[in-house]
């Protein structure tokens, strides 16, 4: 193929999918059980200077305890695939827990606003950036979860968020039109939120997919978060509904409402009073090391951060709003 | 005729570029309040897709995140990320609405930085989905307030592909062909962009504005049509739907 050009931004994940099949071919498929405590989970699976993959969609059906857990145990020099990275990036930037990122979206919480503690820290000079977009994201994660080292795509060309992104532009071999070339990602280890999983790891959720199966697909190690354990019965009588087979998967956490404040579909609904907490807290750094401190490193575990802020109440609350019922208060109030 | 404020006249004028039966890619705020007030007035089967997997829900109420439960509230499909953007990649989708913090007169977009990019001044969110939707979407459409710190001679950054540099850059870019943006729509007035140069064109004025008041608030000089008829304004079917069933909590319209 010929190479027409070239972005200038870094690559943080080898594209080379023998290197994968050697990593996958001696990881075990044995059916057992995977369950354990998430700190356990991180504690074995995020080690420094991984490559770290979050599911969901910033503050939906995002694993934003795993985001805490990885704060409170000081993991550092991690690399990010910033995918639609919203809350999770806030939190993660809070803890300075990475120093490398593909961005695809970053930095905003849509539109609640941006992230002042996520700016600061990417303007700040001590994180290295590649530029992409949700799509190549996706298609990255797809490659890698195809077993091939790169997919052609369209979009990026003529921009500079090509110029500053990894991905090459070369002609097609069968129709001479210029492609864009995105390298495979496949991160060290990623956590995928999900509503129910069986001890062995097999899981499934409700709601859009964003990009979690490619993710799953992709990553060397999976952690998955779920809001329920459910006996191997009730996913083995709907088999159609797993998405993430158990043989995929290092670990299986029941934590639940681990997506707050982020929404969990037909589950709970973002608590947009909080969210908008962060947000304020980040402007004033002193405040926001107090907040911290109260709301992820002094807490235990991620129940004690629920029960904080407003616990099972708050969470009933949330429910309702969700399914737009009791006259639970709707967006308007945002 | 009840009095309307600017955003209701660009949330209508927007609206009325949605033709029944289309498919329209959009986010939250205003472009979801136009694509939502089409569905209930002239484009009953228009179809509506959010970037995380949302396709042609019965949205409730306005959705906070373009990935929250009421982006596939009754809808058709809960998907994927992979599912709509590989839609757009065929073909398969005409319409988008973006924005960004700086256009320039080809209708390319900055939403990645403020500044110099190696040390920027605001380090801003980046393409998200919105590199993917313009290169894809048959005709993009950007709703934004005139205003000359926008409409900017040269982008910080060029994150997002509009004609590019004008002319045939983008047919040559590698681009998907014959897809491009298609309207500018401001609180002042509506662009389209002339056909062999690619520039942006004032093609009506909203009630009330001139051509003089467009051009003062851009920092770009603007193509024009010789007349410039008056963009209609909101009639009062589209406004009451709009404030009652579109936004009655007022989060985009205001009060």
């Amino acid at each position: 193929m010929d190479i027409i050009e070239k972005g200038t931004g870094p690559i943080f994940s080898d594209p080379d999918p023998d290197k994968a099949r050697a990593f996958f071919r001696q990881k075990s498929r044995i059916k057992k059980d995977k369950t354990m405590s998430l700190s356990k989970a991180v504690e074995k699976f995020v080690k420094d200077g991984d490559y770290l993959g979050i599911g969901g969609f910033g503050a939906n059906r995002t694993p934003v305890a795993a985001c805490h857990e990885i704060l409170r145990q000081k993991k550092k020099n991690l690399g990010f695939a910033g995918h639609t990275a919203t809350h999770d990036m806030q939190i993660l930037s809070a803890g300075k827990a990475y120093n490398r990122i593909d961005v695809a979206y970053v930095v905003g919480l849509e539109a609640r606003g941006l992230s002042n503690c996520s700016r600061k820290y990417l303007e700040s000079g001590e994180v290295e950036v590649s530029e992409w977009t949700n799509y190549a994201l996706s298609v990255r994660l797809q490659a890698a979860a195809m077993g091939v080292p790169f997919l052609p795509m369209r979009s990026m060309l003529g921009t500079q968020t090509f110029e500053k992104s990894g991905a090459v532009a070369a002609k097609c071999p069968f129709t001479d039109k210029k492609m864009a070339l995105v390298p495979a990602l496949s991160p060290d280890v990623s956590f995928v939120h999900v509503h129910e999983a069986d001890m062995y790891g097999n899981a499934r959720f409700e709601g859009i997919a964003v990009a979690d199966l490619e993710l799953a697909n992709a990553s060397k190690h999976l952690v998955i978060t779920c809001e329920r354990l459910v006996s191997h019965e009730v996913i083995a009588r709907d088999p159609h509904r797993t998405q993430i087979p158990y043989f995929i998967v290092d670990a299986v956490c029941e934590v639940p409402y681990g997506g707050f404040p982020g929404t969990m579909p037909n589950e709970y609904f973002s608590d947009e009073d909080h969210l908008r907490e962060w947000l304020t807290k980040e402007k004033d750094p002193e405040a926001f090391e107090t907040f911290l401190q109260d709301n992820i490193y002094g807490c235990g575990n991620f129940q004690e951060y629920i029960d904080r802020n407003g616990g099972i109440g708050r969470m009933q609350e949330l429910r309702r709003k969700e399914f737009m019922i009791n006259g639970g208060d709707t967006n308007d109030n945002v | 005729m009840t009095t309307y404020n600017e955003m209701e006249m660009m949330i209508v004028t927007a609206a009325r570029e949605l033709e029944n039966g289309a498919t329209v890619g959009v986010g939250t705020g205003a472009p979801c309040a136009a694509a939502m007030l089409a569905q209930k007035t002239i484009s009953p089967d228009l179809v509506i897709m959010f970037e995380a997997g949302g396709i042609s829900p019965d949205l409730p109420e306005m959705p906070i995140s373009v990935g929250d439960s009421r982006t596939f509230y009754h809808a058709s499909m809960a998907g994927s990320m992979g599912t709509i953007m590989s839609s757009c990649a065929r073909g398969f989708v005409d319409y988008t609405f973006l924005g960004g913090a700086q256009i320039d007169m080809y209708g390319n977009l900055n939403s990645t930085a403020i500044g110099p990019y190696d040390s920027p001044k605001v380090r801003l969110p980046g393409s998200g989905g919105a590199n993917d939707f313009a290169s894809f979407c048959w005709k993009m459409m950007v709703m934004t307030p005139q205003d000359k710190r926008r409409f900017v001679e040269k982008l910080d950054f060029l994150t997002t592909p509009g004609w590019l540099e004008g002319g045939d850059s983008r047919k040559n870019s590698g681009l998907p062909a014959n897809a491009g943006p298609h309207k500018i729509i401001t609180n002042m007035a509506v662009m389209d962009f002339e056909p062999d140069s690619k520039r942006m064109r004032v093609i009506s004025l909203n009630p009330g504005y001139s051509f003089d008041q467009v051009q003062e608030n851009c920092g770009f000089e603007l193509l024009r049509l010789k007349t410039l008829p008056v963009t209609p304004a909101p009639t009062d079917d589209e406004l009451a739907i709009l404030r009652d069933q579109v936004d009655p909590g007022r989060v985009v319209i205001g009060r």
